[in-house]
């Protein structure tokens, strides 16, 4: 039976047909108590998991998720990392995501094909200039290398950008993120379910938690379409639906679900060898290794449970994509889907305990959560271990909307929620 | 792409309207409002799955209106003007 992924591995099992490879994951049936229970299996659900068996040794972890692991924005994002925020809070978060991403294959032994190819955020009017430069200017600041680039370096890179002068957005510089890229979103969710299983975490998929178990004011644990199933603690991280769930303990929250669309090309030979950003349009772009371009822009900001998103926002956004790159204008576009995005005011997420005692929140990452899975899991899994905050999740917690300490990255995160 | 209800100017493209967010009552009197209650105002609330009653802007005319849609499926249900039902 072959378990540990390498190319001695792979080998022998080539040489035998492939009849020893385990399943990457069980498929539990859910006990009836647990130390800790995590609703939703999307990355940032299972990264938790994982993470309370590796650092803190709690193995006693359940993730039920309603659905198929990986199934809701983990699935459906356009699989952008990066890390060129504007605050040094929001730099906290999210560089410790994409260190962890660094090391993310080597520690899972799986392969998330993380490819640093860089990221570039153009800005084509004297004023998003300046706020390109701020920006560059705020990350050195924060310990996070980026450069100022003028239009002959986006020339240089981007030999498909549109060079007419008569362009309407036509690129006169941007900021420059070396480290940033992207990663196989689906090996993100399975390589932290593979990794969680193999330290004894059970992952139960196609059960939905219908409600708190709640005992002398503090939850107990979660009913489920599988049953009732008790813990210590609960970590929710069901994104888009956070509302519904928390309204089951009658906590409301700064949360709007709305839908955030993705379109991807048919494939074509490489052309693009970045990832591509325009703070104007809010479209970016990358191209797969199947050579599809993978791109996305702006939500459709009306609430909707729908993963779908309407046709007026595909528009602007395909628009937006043609005014960057003309030639892609022959493209045929391949597949559109959508996803649930819990945007929250301030486009920071919210990390911390809820006001219902023993239910801790990992949620509000709105249009930006897949670049952040690693930081999530870690700061959920600090806190259900601990009790208590990571000093790199105490800002984000939900009493900042009474205290108004609140961290706007609406510039930051890129795309105005 | 939809077609909206304003309830006014009629059936119009959805380009033409803007969200507002889900009716809410400013709480009264400012000098007597807690932290707590400014805040679940400000910023919280419901965001139901499903038959939802909205608060939306037609820009072409600039009336604030109440729109049910369901935002499980997208569909308008209705519109109902300010003016004869407070949210």
């Amino acid at each position: 039976m072959t378990s540990r992924y390498s190319a001695l591995a792979l080998l022998k099992e080539g040489l035998v047909g492939h009849k020893g490879w385990q399943p990457a994951w069980r498929k539990a049936r859910p006990k009836p108590a647990y130390e800790f229970i995590i609703v939703g299996g999307g990355g940032h659900g299972l990264a938790t998991a994982y993470y309370l068996a590796k650092t803190h040794r709690k193995t006693r972890v359940c993730v039920v998720e309603k659905g198929w692991i990986g199934g809701g924005n983990t699935g459906r994002n356009t699989t952008i990392v990066r890390s060129n925020y504007f605050y040094p809070e929001s730099t906290a978060v999210y560089d410790l995501a994409l260190r962890l991403y660094e090391g993310l294959s080597r520690d899972l032994n799986y392969n998330v094909m993380l490819s640093q190819r860089g990221i570039l955020l153009m800005s084509h009017t004297q004023a998003q200039l300046e706020i390109a430069a701020r920006l560059c200017n705020q990350m050195n600041i924060n310990g996070v290398e980026a450069e100022f680039w003028g239009p002959e370096q986006i020339r240089a890179k981007l030999p498909l950008v549109t060079q007419s002068l008569s362009a309407r957005y036509l690129p006169n510089g941007g900021v420059w993120q070396a480290r940033g890229g992207v990663a196989r979103h689906d090996a993100v969710a399975w390589s932290y379910a593979r990794a969680a299983d193999r330290l004894g975490v059970d992952i139960v998929e196609n059960c939905e938690v219908t409600g708190f178990l709640m005992q002398n004011g503090a939850c107990v644990g979660v009913e489920t379409s599988l049953g009732e199933v008790r813990s210590d603690a609960v970590g929710v991280a069901v994104a888009g639906h956070s509302s519904q769930l928390m309204a089951k303990v009658g906590v409301q929250l700064p949360i709007h679900s709305y839908a955030l669309q993705a379109m991807v090309t048919e494939p074509v030979k490489p052309c693009l060898d970045i990832v591509a950003s325009v703070i104007g349009t809010g479209v970016y772009a990358s191209q797969s290794d199947k050579g599809e371009i993978v791109f996305g822009g702006g939500l459709d900001r009306v609430p909707s449970y729908g993963q779908r998103g309407n046709p007026p926002m595909l528009e602007a956004v395909v628009s937006g994509l043609v005014e960057l790159f003309p030639a892609f204008g022959q493209l045929k576009m391949l597949r559109q889907w959508g996803g649930i995005v819990d945007v929250v005011p301030d486009s920071s997420p919210i990390i911390g305990p809820s006001p219902t005692r023993g239910v801790f929140l990992n949620c509000g990452w709105g249009t930006g959560g897949f670049k952040a899975i690693p930081a999530g899991g870690t700061l959920l899994a600090h806190l259900l271990a601990t009790g208590g905050h990571h000093e790199i999740s105490r800002p984000f917690d939900l009493d900042r909307f009474r205290t108004g300490r609140l961290i706007d990255e609406a510039a930051g995160a890129g795309i105005a929620h | 792409m939809q077609l909206f209800p304003c309830p006014f100017c009629g059936a119009r493209d959805e380009t033409e309207f803007h969200y507002v967010g889900e009716p809410k009552s400013r709480p009264e009197p400012a000098n007597a409002v807690s932290e707590e209650a400014w805040s679940r105002y400000l910023w919280f609330q419901d965001n139901p799955k499903g038959p939802s009653r909205e608060l939306w802007l037609h820009l072409a005319c600039m009336e604030t209106f109440v729109m049910t849609r369901d935002t499980a499926t997208n569909a308008v249900l209705g519109s109902q003007s300010l003016r004869r039902a407070p949210p």
